[in-house]
């Protein structure tokens, strides 16, 4: 009986787009107290939030609660929003603002131009969306080429060299891959962005506001067959330095084991590569001898203020005038170690780590990964034609199905 | 349940003529009310009008009064129902009749329901909030505009009184007062201004602070001081700034005009979406009913239907080759731990049903790490060179291996205690006839493990059919042909929906419930064919 009763209110519930979880708790006691500002975010930075919002709380009288969303944050998020139980800020990546932006879920922030003067150029252009900014940036993030100094103690300046340095490492007997950039069976176009772009490939072309331009797509034109003629040379039926053995779940690993010199990755494999207490170093990752540079996606992380939030004009003020202030930047930094995307902030977490200017100086001409909701449709047949042709396939043959199927997406 | 056990039994059946009114019949009739019936029966009626009362709350804000309607009439019926005596058969009905509603056919209606909308990324709300969200976001700064520093006041009580926004010029520290009237400049001597510029007391305002001015959130949002350039719009609530709206919802052509460039984009409601004369569309829709389009596209879409028959040909063969390599090996693991002589059978069986006891989940990801080219345990300890997951063929073989590996046990568990059900004087009946071991188990044994058996193959088909996991945490559908990375060699028919609807260009829930609805179809009619063939087969050795 009480399973029917519980099984009842959830259907009508589920029909009426009441609420679940974290809005039921709305109460009239609540507001009279002075108003509640709710802020999902994910694991790791919901500990780092939480002395920032209770002392938000505490300064303006009012009560803020975090809340971990630990997995499908954008997902969740979107479907909260519509049905009217979501957060009043959110935090996320940068690449969801398309979509965010079309289903309605977020506000534009309005900055001033002394508070963008704050923060690194790269990171407010990754926010800015339709001429609109839609978030407060606090980290950046790019991959880099990470190399183990005791094998390789130099860092190559081509991938020619890089090739070279590993295949006699391997014929050495020092290590058994010549490189590790994660491919897998499916592939993975953010990790191999750097390699395609130094090709001479380009996914989206920019309009003239400097925005990416869906009508231009850059998979399918001569320039990215040739891009790719250049990847399949370093594939498994040419050098052997992609693989599809190596992918997401073992690239780190195997830069570990010390079975590769080199690693493509980004901030968030540092933690790994010292617990295993290798000698590394970091630097760029290196473009094809006489090709364009070999430019990595720039991701930014974001709080954003939900549209449908129950109390938008507290959660502007938290996002666009108390995040602003580098403190938190910091210890959002302690909690996961990627670059703060305030420039104070920046500066004073640098002098601890010197990584960090290194992963920043890689990323320096790096290209904003796209947040236009068209990427959404590349990633999956960009990265199938990556492992296609990493395993050897014909290059034309492959891109040219990749393009139909994305512009077949885009219409 | 133990309500309706102490409340009411048969008894209530018993014929009130009263001459043939039977001595046990009134025992039961006139009672038991046991103190533990009546407390459960207290507690679990509480229970139900308590989350009742939970589930009403969201829906009154909601103003979903349909929905409130449901919910009070099912709880007085659940009253109703179980403190009458009468109505005995309902008491045992009523709670799986709401639940088979609750978590069967609302989500079948809701599925097939959605299937017939646009509904997804893009076109999840109603139309008024597409406006909503269309203007809100061309709400831009004008150009070389002040940004002020702001205190939100009001002339009244803080919590009702009319607001005012108090704003400073941090140039010129001059503080004005804007409401719906517009700007006006306040006297320097009637105000207080702290070194942030911002108001904190003035003559004939009360200035919110920030929990006043946070419960009354939604006005202040909306709050806009009209100026020549636009408006006077809160940033939080300590700044302001002068704003525009760029775009515009008339209702006179039912179009969204851009009034800096003069574009407009008419309302398409049939796409749901603001659509310009040359065909570009705003991003922000709304949803709207769009019959048949997403059955058509399945059924015209040729990079949809053409991979369609070959995934589905795959998908029957991979069904139909979990299920007889994991009968086949359970079967074979039952027979053998069967034999009376065999020892140490109950540690057997432990061991046997490992694989079982672990998360599926995990042990996939463990199983395609296993199969990995050069690092892979599989090729290491064989000295192989395969790509296991690369090859068309072999990683077809390598996803059925993997879920015979995970299946078997439970084929075991099932084909051991069929087994111990038949008597053993049936085989031994047929040896003693003259027939080989062979023989007795192909003549005897087998067909009446079958006839208990068959019916859980059929439901391992059906789930093996859309097994999701075993495919996609795996191979992911791959190896995929050069020539299309849409549907890949090890493909399912769900997890190739899965990438056609939320892979690529966001997630298009209409269309992946029109294709949810095709596969139920597919899958209904197969166990429909299978389940005739059984009943014959029963019939045939019952």
């Amino acid at each position: 009986m009480v399973a029917a009763a519980l099984a009842l209110s959830l259907a009508t519930t589920g029909c009426g787009g009441g609420g679940d979880e974290p809005a039921a708790s709305d109460s009239p006691a609540a507001k009279a107290a002075g108003g509640r500002l709710v802020i999902w975010a994910d694991t790791k930075r919901t500990a780092a939030l939480k002395p920032f919002a209770d002392r938000f709380g505490q300064e303006n009288g009012v009560t803020v609660e975090v809340q971990e969303i630990a997995d499908e944050q954008q997902t969740t998020f979107v479907t909260a929003s519509q049905q009217g139980s979501g957060p009043d800020v959110m935090v996320g990546a940068h690449d969801w603002i398309g979509n965010l932006v079309q289903n309605g879920a977020i506000d534009p922030v309005q900055l001033s131009a002394e508070q963008k003067a704050g923060f690194a150029e790269i990171a407010l252009k990754a926010v800015t969306f339709n001429g609109q900014v839609y978030g407060v940036p606090y980290a950046m993030e790019n991959v880099a080429l990470i190399r183990n100094t005791d094998l390789a103690p130099q860092a190559p300046a081509t991938v020619e060299d890089l090739v070279a340095t590993g295949k006699r490492l391997k014929a050495e007997k020092k290590a058994s891959e010549i490189l590790c950039l994660q491919v897998g069976q499916s592939g993975d176009a953010y990790h191999l962005y750097p390699l395609y772009a130094s090709a001479g490939g380009y996914l989206f072309g920019t309009g003239a506001n400097g925005d990416y331009d869906p009508k231009d797509l850059g998979v399918g034109t001569p320039a990215s067959v040739a891009a790719f003629e250049k990847i399949r040379a370093l594939g498994e039926k040419g050098e052997g330095a992609l693989k599809r053995s190596i992918g997401g779940e073992n690239s780190i690993a195997t830069f570990t084991a010390k079975k590769c010199a080199f690693l493509v990755s980004g901030p968030w494999a540092i933690t790994d590569v010292k617990k295993a207490g290798l000698a590394y170093d970091i630097s760029p990752v290196p473009g094809f001898a006489g090709g364009k540079p070999a430019t990595p996606f720039v991701g930014v992380q974001a709080f954003y203020v939900a549209a449908k939030g129950k109390n938008k004009a507290l959660a502007q003020e938290f996002v666009a005038n108390y995040l602003t202030v580098p403190d938190l930047a910091v210890a959002l930094y302690k909690a996961e170690p990627r670059p703060p995307a305030l420039t104070a902030a920046f500066d004073q977490v640098k002098a601890e780590d010197a990584d960090l200017d290194k992963f920043q100086a890689a990323g320096r001409d790096g290209a904003v990964l796209p947040a236009i909701p068209e990427m959404a449709a590349i990633w999956d047949p960009f990265g199938k034609a990556e492992a296609a042709i990493i395993g050897g396939a014909d290059v034309a043959t492959t891109v040219n199905a990749a393009a139909k199927t994305i512009s077949g997406q885009i219409k | 349940m133990a309500t309706q056990l102490t409340s009411a039994g048969p008894g209530r059946r018993a014929p009130h003529g009263g001459r043939h009114r039977t001595e046990p019949y009134i025992v039961r009739d006139s009672a038991p009310v046991t103190l533990t019936g009546l407390t459960a029966k207290v507690v679990l009626l509480g229970l139900a009008a308590g989350i009742a009362v939970w589930a009403a709350f969201p829906l009154v804000e909601a103003r979903a009064w349909a929905g409130l309607a449901i919910l009070a009439g099912t709880t007085a019926a659940i009253f109703y129902l179980y403190l009458t005596r009468r109505h005995v058969p309902a008491k045992y009905l009523v709670p799986g009749t709401l639940l088979l509603i609750a978590f069967q056919i609302f989500p079948i209606l809701y599925t097939a329901s959605t299937a017939f909308t646009n509904f997804g990324d893009g076109h999840r709300g109603n139309k008024a909030e597409a406006i909503v969200a269309i203007q809100t976001a061309s709400v831009t700064q004008v150009p070389g505009s002040t940004e002020y520093a702001l205190a939100v006041a009001t002339t009244g009580d803080p919590a009702t009184g009319p607001l005012v926004f108090l704003v400073t010029d941090p140039a010129t520290r001059a503080v004005y007062a804007g409401n719906a009237a517009g700007l006006r400049a306040l006297p320097e001597g009637e105000v207080t201004v702290n070194s942030a510029g911002k108001v904190t007391a003035a003559r004939g305002y009360t200035v919110l602070d920030a929990g006043q001015a946070s419960a009354r959130s939604a006005e202040i949002t909306a709050f806009a001081v009209p100026t020549p350039g636009g408006a006077i719009r809160s940033s939080g609530l300590s700044r302001a700034y002068e704003g525009k709206a760029t775009r515009e919802y008339a209702e006179a052509c039912d179009c969204v005009r851009d009034t800096a460039t003069g574009r407009t984009w008419t309302a398409d409601e049939g796409a749901g979406a603001f659509v310009a004369a040359d065909g570009e569309r705003l991003a922000q829709g709304w949803k709207v009913g769009v019959g048949l389009a997403n059955f058509s596209r399945v059924l015209t879409d040729s990079t949809i239907s053409g991979p369609f028959l070959r995934t589905l040909l795959w998908n029957v063969a991979f069904a139909v080759g979990s299920v007889a390599a994991t009968f086949a090996l359970g079967l074979l693991c039952a027979l053998a731990l069967h034999t009376p002589r065999m020892r140490g059978r109950a540690l057997y069986r432990v061991l046997l049903i490992l694989p079982y006891a672990m998360p599926s989940f995990a042990m996939l990801l463990v199983w395609r790490d296993l199969f990995n080219t050069d690092f892979g345990l599989v090729n290491r300890l064989f000295g192989l060179d395969v790509d296991w997951l690369g090859g068309v063929w072999s990683a077809r073989l390598a996803v059925v291996l993997v879920q015979m590996w995970l299946g078997f046990p439970y084929m075991f568990l099932v084909a051991t205690g069929a087994l111990q059900a038949i008597p053993r004087e049936l085989t031994e009946a047929s040896t003693v006839d003259g027939a080989g071991p062979w023989q007795s188990f192909r003549r005897v044994t087998l067909p009446l493990l079958m006839v208990a058996l068959t019916p859980l193959l059929i439901s391992s088909f059906a789930f093996n059919f859309n097994n999701f996991n075993a495919v996609y945490l795996t191979t992911e559908g791959g190896p995929f042909p050069a020539d299309n990375p849409t549907a890949g060699a090890t493909d399912l028919l769900i997890t190739y929906t899965f990438r056609l609807a939320f892979g690529a260009a966001g997630a298009q829930y209409g269309f992946a419930a029109a294709i949810s609805v095709f596969i139920f179809a597919i899958v209904a009619l197969l166990s429909a064919v299978s389940f005739r063939r059984t009943r014959r087969q029963e019939e045939l050795y019952a």
